[in-house]
């Protein structure tokens, strides 16, 4: 099997945490790379070799099926081994910190960490404790980077472009690292965000992120190219984010009344999974003329694969000596 | 007498009545002049000073008014209808010059789902007289909790929302709750009273309760609600309207507000600017009222509230209440007056006391009203229906069970003489109400 060469110096970072602070060039970079891979997962069958020998750790504090899947799959196309870790079922139960399990991992010496947190903040935590490479597949309500690079990625391979598009993001912005990342990726790469949400369901000062906030869906996907819809997590009915299921669906669920405002040849996408006939109609959802949603999956173990293969490039060949006198994880204190 | 006029007559479209020999009084336009009306159908064809003193169209019947005034009909932003009784509602609404009223969502059932809005908008059509519009619940059953359907309730065809006589007392709920709704652009309107520091209070607290060892209702549970929401709106951008003030630190929160540039806006009821808490007197449960009665020095800040503005309309609070829960021992009587018949004499009083002039006090019951709600009402022009009474602001009457046509009797003022009464109440170019007819 055939790839083309590859200067790891040109990615500037250890660890993907986020795509806030990413340049186009680094973006630009790891969506041609994920390309490749898309085609050449499309032609050939059987593995690559280029993370022979290098050991991916999916650790996995949410439950995940399609994101852990899809890094599972791509850590194997490229040769590595891959180990799924589900922490909810595991140490976390008996009291371990955060800490101590990447302490114990690290021991272990894996070559990339693959890490989904419930808390905003808590993969960034772990990446200061260890010595491997961490690619955040999710953060609370921060950031979901490989997310948006699939999503930019099948937006430029369908539109063949992202700079000037004009993108709607709907629904649960207000807990969605989705948005967040896709907000930070379309902005630096030149495309115009909206939002559309009822108020309860933005955070604020959302638009100080670089979008225009729109309460209304016909208003807000007028002339768009792209409609991203978000998830509803109908756990939070409770709380008071909206009344019920068939009120947010009457006003922000995606049907073909509404869409009518987009363009005629707009892009609807989601991430998944998707909650049919709450955020978006089953016939919308289905439509393959209009919907890129399976598309969306395809490309994530194309940028999965992009993404190890860049990190662990950047890793020393030789994996560092753990020296327990000269840990770069514990302040050891008084007894260092 | 009072005209049900259902079924409609076939050939009402084609009607044309000429209302002559009037004082007209717009508030919308200042318009205090004498002049005529003209409507055809249900709608105002033509309204004006100098018409009809020359020629009146040959095909339109007339009523002379004998120089009395007319003007827009009341809109009263807020009243209870207990039970399912519409059509009581309508008579008294009618005789008190109430041509649109707002009804609380605390019904049966409660107005929190689109099916009762349509259920009330029928019945008051059934009805006939008042044109009715529900407010809707803001949360689930009124219980505080869960929000209702806002955004569908208005498409329907609720007016804004409240819980009606219970205040949203969790921040959190309120705040999601403006935040919703004005999504929608809707508004909300408080009821201000924070239940837990209002506890088993039953007047306002002071030297009156004490001296009647009555539980106090301090008037700090109005004033904490005002704060909060005042923050809280200006937190969510939402859009609030505090219902029935009845302090004078009330007012000083809400002016301040609206002096920071807040859009927040306030009603009082008839009993806060014409009574105070002395009227409770010896146990006159007619007089247990929410909020309680209050001070006189808060009476009068109610009247400066409506002299400068700071308070944009004035609501009867009408709450019929059978004489089983007001024949009780004061603490276990029910809340509540009724008040429709006596909104137009006891508004009419801040004239005759000098106050205010008199478009400036028939504008808090006509077009302000309608203008906070966004209801097509309360103003005397072309084209609009034809929803207008004619009065006299001069006549003097007694308020009293007798002359009350409303079923329930418990008013605050009962045996007060009062000056101005409603001669007949036009709506939908209907003569639904002529007290001398």
């Amino acid at each position: 099997m055939s790839k083309t060469p590859f200067d790891s110096s040109v990615f500037p970072l250890r660890h993907l945490l986020g795509i806030e602070g990413l340049s186009p060039l680094d973006i630009t970079l790891l969506l041609d790379r994920a390309n490749e891979y898309v085609e050449l997962n499309r032609s050939v069958g059987g593995k690559l070799d280029t993370l022979s020998g290098r050991t991916v750790i999916n650790l996995f504090f949410e439950s995940s099926t399609r994101t852990r899947t899809s890094f599972e799959l791509a850590g194997k196309r490229l040769g590595a081994d891959v180990i799924n870790m589900s922490v909810s079922t595991s140490s976390i139960k008996k009291g371990e910190t955060l800490i101590d399990t990447a302490m114990t991992l690290n021991a272990m010496h894996p070559d990339v960490l693959v890490v989904r947190h419930g808390s905003s903040g808590a993969v960034k935590l772990l990446s200061e404790k260890v010595n491997c490479a961490v690619i955040n597949a999710g953060d609370g309500s921060h950031e979901h980077p490989t997310q948006a690079l699939l999503d930019a990625l099948t937006i430029r391979r369908r539109k063949g472009r992202i700079d000037g598009l004009q993108v709607a993001i709907c629904g649960d912005i207000l807990h969605s690292r989705v948005a967040r990342s896709n907000i930070h990726l379309l902005n630096v790469m030149g495309a115009r965000v909206r939002l559309i949400a009822p108020k309860t369901l933005l955070p604020a000062q959302a638009e100080r992120l670089g979008t225009e906030v729109f309460y209304d869906m016909k208003a807000g996907l007028k002339d768009c190219d792209i409609v991203m819809m978000l998830r509803l997590q109908t756990e939070r009915m409770q709380s008071n984010f909206f009344p019920t299921v068939r009120e947010y669906y009457h006003f922000f669920g995606l049907d073909y009344t509404k869409l009518e405002a987009a363009k005629p040849d707009a892009l609807i996408m989601h991430p998944g999974p998707m909650n049919r006939g709450v955020e978006i109609a089953s016939d919308v959802a289905d439509d393959i003329g209009r919907s890129a949603i399976r598309e969306q999956v395809e490309m994530g173990v194309g940028v999965r694969m992009a993404c190890l293969e860049v990190l662990s490039l950047n890793l020393a060949a030789e994996r560092p000596v753990a020296d327990p006198n000269d840990s770069p994880v514990i302040d050891q204190g008084e007894h260092a | 007498m009072i005209y049900n006029p259902t079924p409609p007559e076939k050939t009402h479209a084609e009607n044309r009545v000429a209302y002559v020999n009037a004082r007209l009084l717009d508030p919308a336009t200042g318009l205090d002049a004498m002049g005529g009306v003209l409507t055809q159908g249900e709608r105002i064809v033509e309204a004006g000073a100098g018409l009809f003193t020359k020629d009146i169209p040959e095909d339109a019947s007339i009523i002379d008014c004998r120089g009395q005034c007319l003007c827009p009909g009341l809109v009263d932003i807020r009243i209870q209808i207990s039970g399912k009784d519409f059509a009581n509602v309508g008579a008294s609404a009618v005789a008190g010059g109430v041509t649109t009223a707002v009804c609380l969502p605390n019904t049966t059932p409660v107005i929190d789902d689109r099916s009762v809005v349509e259920f009330v908008a029928r019945a008051a059509r059934k009805a006939g007289l008042v044109k009715i519009y529900p407010y809707g619940a803001i949360t689930k059953g009124l219980a505080g909790e869960e929000l209702a359907e806002m955004g569908m309730l208005a498409e329907s065809g609720a007016v804004a929302f409240t819980d009606g006589t219970s205040a949203v007392s969790n921040a959190r709920t309120m705040a999601q709750a403006l935040l919703y709704a004005s999504t929608f652009g809707l508004m909300l309107v408080q009821h201000p009273e924070e239940p837990t520091l209002a506890h088993e209070g039953v007047m306002n607290s002071g030297e009156t309760a004490t001296r009647l060892g009555l539980s106090g209702l301090p008037k700090e549970a109005e004033l904490i609600i005002i704060e909060r929401d005042l923050r809280l709106a200006q937190m969510t951008g939402g859009r609030l309207h505090i219902a029935h003030v009845s302090t004078a630190e009330s007012l000083d929160l809400i002016r301040a507000a609206k002096d920071r540039g807040l859009t927040v806006t306030c009603d009082t009821a008839p009993p806060y600017f014409a009574l105070n808490e002395t009227a409770v007197g010896d146990y006159r449960t007619f007089a247990k009222l929410s909020p309680p009665l209050r001070s006189e020095a808060d009476r009068e800040a109610i009247v400066e509230g409506l002299k400068d503005g700071t308070i944009d309309a004035i609501a009867s609070d009408h709450t019929p209440k059978s004489e089983d829960t007001k024949r009780l021992p004061f603490a276990d009587a029910a809340y509540g007056g009724v008040g429709m018949e006596t909104l137009l004499p006891i508004t009419l009083e801040l004239v005759h006391n000098g106050h205010m002039g008199l478009l400036e006090a028939l504008g808090l019951i006509t077009q302000h009203p309608a203008e906070l709600l966004g209801l097509p009402a309360g103003r005397l022009k072309a084209g609009a229906a034809a929803d207008f009474i004619v009065f006299d602001p001069n006549r003097g009457w007694k308020v009293s069970d007798t002359e009350l046509n409303s079923k329930a009797k418990n008013t605050p003022f009962d045996g007060r003489p009062v000056q101005g009464r409603v001669l007949k109440t036009v709506i939908d170019g209907r003569l639904v109400f002529d007290l001398e007819g």
